[in-house]
């Protein structure tokens, strides 16, 4: 031990240990092991089996059980039986309980904290400060949302049993992100923690015990991913919802596809850090910190690509060296520590590797140049120099606390390089020139914008992502929608229609005019002809009443093409949409008969009443088309946090073979109100009303590419556009195993799919066949952050 | 301890270090925040820390009603900031304070209260608080407090010249007051409160350093916002990049509102963070504080008995 005459020369900051003698002597009551929570009893412990490991002393510190079939059985058993009553209690009597977790978590918040550094091997600073004030914050908002949801989602019902399963990196904030919104809408759950950090999902448990939560409303299943896949796939889940990997992601998409289960992902990500000439370049070092340097790196938003505009990228690297060689790494429990200890050693060999790829490639690695603790899994920080967008590096997440960089010449180029991935999760952005940074959050492909600022969260903010990095939100009002399903009784099964695609001459029947019409595919604005050359026969209520034009994969790709091309769709104002969607109800007005006689010869008997719903609806999505606009959250004082409703891009459409005119106006009007670019495919069985149609686009000003029709084989289509990596999103209005084709399909670009699980809707009733859910789909959410102040 | 290093000489004056300079005050902020939650001092550690901070306080008074007693006692407590039992317990020889400050006028008693204890007596002038006085006269009371025995000026800058971007005559300004110092030091008071935006602060505090000034500091005391730590945040950043620059190392003094021992550790991670240890030394690290010393005191003497202490056990400053 050093004198204080010696600590006065060097100025050291010597140990500050956080206690753990409390966490300890709960461990020791554990050590018969650890098992499920399941209907208000501890159960299962005595088969104890996996060892759970401080990350930083490599000590075992306690044995969880691994729930099986049983388990997980009993489990949404328990949830079953115990949403019938918890989804009939007033939202004031959920609000109580809710209110009281939230105020239990604080009253142990220590004990909690230091629970989790022991479990992930992240820093008391952050549990203390960061994760555990971010739960209890989670579930005040959420008691709010529990007495609010009959009155703010008049019409919604809970889901039902909710299963979930959620990652190692922030063991409870995630159980908070998952259980809070699930238990104020409504809904029961079974959780599954993930095996490497089980230990605060058991404390939480004990604090449903405490605070008096029913019996079942919340279930927690220890164990690994065959216990998450028993869960996710088990039969009596209704919502699945999950946070981890892009990969196990993909396979629960595919495991539950056609299940009918709702499902949100939250996945991976591999966010830019875009660093502009005019930013307050010590301000963004400070962010670089508590972007990648932040929770060992393992932060699926971590800004993991720093992005430097060229003139000031080698003094911002030169920060970062200083920045890096203050950085101190080591006992977690110290309260001096900047980063910990990683999850495991398993994390630390594969993050090792990718380091020694990206060396290999050719980039220089700048590290720490510090002592790491001879025990624990350990890693030094650093990143990355030379590293471009073609190394292995620059692509894959590292889930570490090394980032990689690269240099940009201007604004365009920036958001050109930030957009380079298949991910989309979040952004940071920083400058002092208000224009840019915005101008830049508004392009950039992310579901959460930081503009000079890093990893802020809260309750009251929607957190997910774009493109690979999941859907669903969480969080806010956007993230109750997960937990939510509309109140409508379900239609009947949808049956496939019987449609003779032969593309033979037809010798039957007849009822075509005295003039043939040509029936084309409508792509890019242009009427064309099928790639294949083929037609086939349309059969109406007597006899064939013409030829539509036999689809293929060319034609999807020509078609998905011209909407990737119409991007200027997206950006005009919400007024120039709505005035072309006027003008689309005008048109369609001025030809209502035309409209009504082809309908008959289709074997409406409602075609009248068909095509004046479909005027009055091009009418509602007009209005709307610059009214659903998004919302300003209450988060932290001086910080704007917008939530912004951006098109997806290119949005796929399966039309239904019933009501061929209004399904496809009101599935095509909603999509195209909110800036997507739409394909279209339309209904099987009567394409001609479709081919109709777009003579009236034409005439309505609808830009080429906005609106694309392809008639033809529907299943066959169908999967060509959910299989299409373009496309962003899906709505299918087809048969239950058309359903599941394309929930499959879509795995490849892990895109939303909105389906009606193959039961007929009502699209006369306006209830059902138009309204906010249509634009809440045709929209994904974009957080934008913005601190002020001077 | 402390290593002799050439003394600040300035520049020319050169606005491109700091015209485009923009600092980003949520930033500051998150950062300030953080120097006290990622880092803490424990027990020993802790005392030994603030033991260190004593020999940074410049001992302050800058009273209407200061008079040569108030002073004497104040330079007397300089000599002998902690208990001698204390001292003893804890295993340290005998340390002083930086400094005393007072008013121009009081310059002679304090210096005669300090001879030969080695303790520089450091002066506020140029029209401090205000600074509004003309420069002929705030120039002379510079040499008046020199001419007195002041080691240490504590000038006040023109608020006038930031508010409205007259970095020149700024710069031109204190560059006189550098030179009416002579050899004693010049310590530039940005009065930070009246700048408002840390923006202004790092620019002020890069002029102040162009034109020579040997220590940058936060505030007289009399504004309405004291030291806060995105400020000295700010201006130790600046100070950091004048060093980058120039190779000159310029000290820095957070000065008002600084009353508690956590503030003093506050400050001497924030230095130690930011700058490194160099910056814990009183020749580049000063804290302005009349009752800081105080809760200083008590909270050694609980290091040391392990019972928590009341101000009546140790003499007053």
């Amino acid at each position: 031990m050093p004198s204080l005459k010696d600590i006065m020369e060097t100025m050291d900051y010597g140990p500050a240990p956080e206690s753990n003698s409390d966490v300890v002597a709960w461990l020791r009551g554990h050590a018969g092991g650890i098992g499920h929570f399941i209907d208000g009893a501890f159960i299962g412990a005595e088969g104890a089996s996996t060892e759970v490991v401080n990350p930083a002393t490599d000590e075992v510190i306690a044995k969880i059980a691994l729930a099986g079939k049983a388990e997980v059985d009993a489990a949404v058993k328990a949830a079953r039986k115990a949403f019938v009553k918890w989804s009939a209690l007033s939202g004031h009597e959920r609000a109580k309980y809710l209110y009281a977790i939230a105020r239990q978590v604080q009253k142990r918040e220590r004990f909690l904290a230091v629970l989790e550094t022991m479990d992930n091997g992240k820093t008391i600073r952050e549990t203390r400060d960061i994760d555990v004030p971010l739960v209890a914050r989670h579930f005040y908002h959420h008691a709010g949302w529990a007495e609010l949801v009959e009155t703010e989602f008049e019409g919604f019902a809970p889901v039902g049993v909710c299963g979930q399963v959620i990652p190692w990196n922030f063991p409870l904030l995630m159980l908070a992100w998952k259980i809070a919104p699930a238990l104020a809408a409504g809904n029961t759950v079974v959780l599954k923690p993930a095996d490497l950090t089980p230990l605060t999902a058991q404390a939480f448990a004990e604090i449903c015990v405490e605070v008096g939560l029913p019996n079942g409303v919340v279930n927690i299943v220890q164990g690994g991913a065959n216990t998450g896949a028993l869960l996710t796939g088990h039969p009596d889940v209704d919502k699945v919802a999950f946070t981890g990997s892009t990969e196990v992601g993909r396979s629960i998409r595919k495991q539950i596809a056609g299940s009918g289960k709702k499902l949100s992902l939250e996945l991976g990500g591999k966010s830019p850090f875009i660093v502009f000439e005019d930013a307050d370049l010590d301000a963004a070092v400070e962010g670089v910190v508590d972007a990648i340097w932040f929770n060992q790196g393992e932060v699926c938003c971590a800004g993991s690509r720093i992005l430097v505009q060229e003139g000031i990228a080698q003094s911002f690297f030169a920060k970062l060296d200083a920045r890096l060689a203050k950085l101190r790494i080591g006992d977690p429990l110290d309260k001096t520590m900047d980063i910990g200890a990683l999850v495991s050693h398993k994390q630390l060999g594969r993050i090792n590797a990718l380091i020694a790829e990206g060396i290999a490639q050719g980039a220089s690695l700048h590290r720490a140049e510090t002592q790491v603790p001879s025990r624990g899994s350990f890693c030094a920080p650093g990143f990355f120099t030379g590293t471009e967008p073609a190394h292995t590096v620059s692509q894959v997440e590292i889930f570490g606390p090394i980032a990689t960089t690269a240099t940009f010449r201007t604004p365009s180029e920036a958001i050109t390089l930030a957009n380079d991935t298949r991910y989309g999760l979040a952004a940071s952005i920083w400058s002092q020139t208000i224009d840019r940074a915005i101008e830049v959050a508004a392009k950039v492909k992310a579901g959460v914008v930081w503009i000079n600022a890093t990893n802020l969260f809260d309750a009251g903010a929607a957190f997910g992502g774009y493109r690979e990095s999941g859907f669903g939100r969480e969080g806010a009002r956007e993230g109750l929608f997960e937990y939510l399903k509309p109140g409508l009784k379900a239609g009947k099964e949808r049956l496939a229609a019987p449609t003779d695609m032969s593309v033979a001459p037809f010798t039957g029947k007849s009822d075509t005019p005295d003039i043939d019409v040509t029936s084309k595919l409508y792509i890019g604005g242009k009427q064309t002809r099928a790639d294949a050359g083929q037609s086939y026969t349309v059969v109406g209520k007597n006899g064939a009443t013409g030829q539509a034009a036999l689809g293929s994969r060319k034609d999807i790709r020509n078609a998905v093409e011209a909407a990737a091309k119409a991007t200027g769709w997206s950006n005009v104002t919400g007024h120039n949409r709505a005035q072309v969607l006027y003008f689309f109800a005008e048109n369609l007005a001025q030809r209502r008969d035309e409209f009504i006689e082809v309908l008959k010869a289709a074997g409406s008997k409602e075609a009248k009443a068909e095509v004046e719903t479909a005027i009055r609806r091009a009418f509602w999505y007009a209005a709307q088309a610059d009214k659903f606009d998004g919302a300003v959250h209450s988060t932290k004082s001086r910080h704007i946090t917008m939530a912004i409703h951006e098109p997806w891009g290119v949005l796929g459409i399966v039309c239904p073979d019933e009501a061929p005119l209004l399904a496809l106006v009101s599935l095509m009007l909603p999509a195209i109100a909110m800036g997507n670019r739409a394909v279209v495919i339309a209904s099987q069985s009567q394409p001609l009303v479709a081919t109709k149609l777009y003579q009236v686009l034409e005439t309505s000003d609808v830009p080429a590419g906005v609106v694309n029709i392809i008639t033809g084989e529907s299943l066959g289509l169908a999967k060509t556009l959910a299989e299409h990596d373009e496309v962003a999103a899906l709505w299918y209005c087809g048969t239950a195993e058309g359903t599941k084709m394309v929930e499959l399909a879509s795995c490849g670009n892990l895109k939303a799919v909105w389906s009606d699980q193959g039961r007929l809707r009502d699209w006369f009733d306006p209830k059902v066949g138009q309204g906010a859910e249509y634009l809440r789909h045709a929209t994904q959410v974009k957080t934008i952050w913005l601190p002020y102040g001077e | 301890m402390a290593h002799e290093f050439p003394r600040v000489v300035g520049t020319a004056f050169t606005p491109e270090w700091f015209e485009t300079k923009r600092v980003n005050l949520s930033a500051a902020e998150r950062r300030a925040e953080q120097i006290t939650t990622r880092r803490s001092v424990k027990k020993d550690y802790q005392a030994a820390w603030l033991l260190k901070a004593i020999t940074c306080i410049d001992l302050t008074t800058l009273a209407g009603d200061d008079t040569e007693g108030r002073v004497k006692r104040l330079c007397a407590k300089a000599r002998n900031p902690v208990r001698p039992d204390l001292l003893e317990a804890l295993g340290i020889d005998g340390i002083q304070t930086g400094a005393v400050c007072v008013y121009p006028t009081m310059v002679p008693h304090a210096v005669k209260a300090l001879e030969g204890s080695g303790i520089p007596v450091a002066s506020v002038a140029t029209g401090f608080p205000a600074g509004l006085t003309p420069l002929p006269l705030r120039l002379a009371e510079i040499t008046y407090a020199v001419e007195h025995g002041a080691k240490e000026i504590d000038i006040v800058i023109t608020r006038e010249h930031v508010l409205t971007g007259n970095w020149k005559a700024l710069y031109d300004e204190i560059a006189q007051m550098r030179e009416a110092c002579g050899d004693a030091h010049l310590k530039a008071i940005l009065a930070t409160g009246d700048l408002q935006t840390l923006s202004n602060v790092y620019k002020a505090s890069m002029v102040a350093m162009q034109a020579g000034s040997d220590f940058i500091k936060t505030s007289t005391g009399k504004e309405s916002v004291n030291a806060t730590l995105p400020v000295s945040l700010t201006m130790i950043r600046a100070l950091r990049d004048f060093k980058d620059l120039t190779g000159q190392m310029v000290g820095f003094k957070p000065a008002g509102g600084l009353s508690q021992a956590k503030h003093a550790l506050a400050w001497q991670i924030l230095m130690k963070e930011e700058l490194g240890n160099r910056w814990l030394e009183n020749d580049l690290f000063r804290i302005g504080a009349s009752s800081l010393l105080g809760d200083i005191e008590r909270q050694l003497e609980h290091h040391v008995t392990g019972r928590y202490s009341a101000s009546n056990r140790h003499a007053l400053a």
